[in-house]
């Protein structure tokens, strides 16, 4: 028996894996649509504005198909001009979220919080971050060198200094542990 | 030889192609330095302190400054679907570069006119873009961590950050997670699964269980999957079947870990110190 075959929905053969690093950006009005348009295509982006799949069941009837991976840099682009999308999807399966779950390893001293394929850990005692590993994108390492060592108060957020998916799961697991180590 | 493919996060490094040496610590390609501390140039170091130890030439390197944006992994793949058919590379490492599914696919093709093909292994950014691509077959190794697997596992996400929460990422489940991969053709060859216990499967699952030296620290270390990835890429290229070298290099990583007394705050570079020794003990042994 095949683990996990009842939930088998796409397979290789039917993926169109042409655009599986592209996504969606849904907007509530075509206003906003064309405005983040102009913003992103002056920012240098590759992006296409276009009919929503009938999946998206949001918004107006335009999306922006965007380079997906780098996602947390469009969004805070798109956010310093006053717009926040309604949705952010891929486009091969515009139903799916972002991880929302998170693996916390306590080693004592150190604690370390894993979100997707980004882990962080930091020092209790000194409330100091001390490795960031995972992640595959070329902001990890960039990330690891602006990170560690610094004060997790004070260091730079992964949002503000960070560019693709890679970097909002570790944002995400930034925030995880903020918030754990406030409470101790 | 060994050819490895990766970005230094530095946007001001300029694109490089050439061999690589260890100086004082720091990797030097072309003239230009780049620290070791994670990413690429850990793979490029670990790489290079095990070649040395066996005799061989050191790595070659096509590098370029990327942060994130994108456009230094762009250059790089357009340099590399250019040049790489005139070379002659054992094995070649793909590492950290922007996943791109166009630029993937041109790889692929430029690898598919060279005279020789040579031993394919992918880690982090390559093997997600190996992935979306639908190409993942065409690879003799990934070397995922456990919530890599996880999304090599996820036939619907196209990056690690939107794996489905129903497959869960606990190391407990890996054989379930290794068997779907392979269902989904979303698997290499074989796959060297980081982790706690490390382990070498194919399409008929599990071959090897990879436990000894086992450092709970390991995994908080950023570059010790970079340093393992290196260590089989130089297995590889200096002669090695790929699932021997995968096995061969989680006891080598895992030693040299060992070796290195890590705390979750432990620096990569010292691991990268242990591994001439390491590799040693475990050739050593595996003579004996």
């Amino acid at each position: 028996m095949v683990p996990f075959g009842f939930l088998k929905r796409s397979t290789p053969e039917t993926t169109d894996h042409r655009t599986a690093d592209r996504g969606f950006l849904v907007f509530e009005n075509t206003t906003e649509v064309i405005q983040a348009e102009n913003i992103l295509r002056s920012g240098g982006w590759k992006i296409r504005v276009m009919g929503p799949p009938p999946e998206i069941r949001t918004g107006c009837d335009l999306v922006i198909e965007f380079p997906l991976i780098e996602g947390l840099k469009i969004l805070k682009t798109l956010e310093h001009a006053g717009l926040d999308p309604l949705q952010t999807v891929p486009v091969t399966s515009p139903l799916l979220e972002p991880v929302g779950l998170f693996q916390i390893k306590d080693f004592g001293r150190y604690l370390m919080v894993r979100a997707a394929n980004m882990k962080l850990t930091v020092d209790r005692e000194t409330l100091t971050i001390v490795n960031v590993s995972g992640g595959g994108c070329p902001d990890v390492p960039y990330l690891g060198e602006q990170m560690v060592g610094r004060p997790l108060a004070s260091a730079p957020e992964p949002r503000e200094v960070g560019h693709t998916l890679c970097g909002y799961a570790l944002q995400m697991a930034f925030d995880e542990m903020r918030r754990r180590c406030s409470q101790s | 030889m060994l050819a490895v493919v990766g970005t230094i996060p530095d946007p001001g490094f300029p694109l490089v192609a050439d061999s690589v040496t260890m100086e004082c610590g720091v990797i030097s390609v072309d003239g230009h330095r780049a620290s070791v501390n994670r990413g690429t140039p850990a793979l490029l170091a670990a790489a290079a302190r095990a070649l040395e130890a066996l005799g061989q030439p050191p790595p070659f390197a096509y590098l370029v400054g990327d942060t994130g944006r994108g456009d230094g992994s762009r250059r790089l793949y357009e340099y590399i679907c250019g040049h790489l058919e005139r070379e002659n590379h054992r094995t070649v490492a793909l590492h950290y570069m922007q996943p791109d599914v166009e630029w993937h696919r041109r790889f692929m093709l430029a690898i598919g006119r060279m005279a020789q093909p040579p031993t394919l292994v992918a880690d982090a950014g390559f093997m997600y873009a190996a992935k979306m691509s639908g190409q993942s077959q065409a690879y003799d190794l990934f070397t995922p961590d456990i919530g890599e697997m996880a999304f090599l596992a996820d036939e619907a996400a196209p990056h690690p950050f939107y794996t489905r929460g129903f497959i869960l990422h606990e190391e407990d489940r890996v054989e379930d997670l290794i068997a779907r991969a392979y269902t989904h053709q979303n698997a290499a060859q074989y796959l060297l699964v980081k982790g706690r216990q490390d382990y070498l499967a194919d399409r008929d699952g599990i071959q090897a269980v990879i436990d000894s030296h086992t450092e709970e620290a390991m995994e908080a270390i950023g570059g010790t999957g970079d340093t393992l990835t290196g260590v089989v890429a130089a297995l590889s290229a200096g002669g090695m079947k790929i699932a021997d070298a995968a096995v061969a290099a989680a006891k080598v990583n895992r030693l040299a870990g060992f070796h290195a007394h890590p705390t979750p705050g432990t620096q990569v570079d010292e691991i990268i110190r242990q591994i001439p020794r390491a590799l040693d003990e475990i050739l050593d042994d595996a003579k004996a």
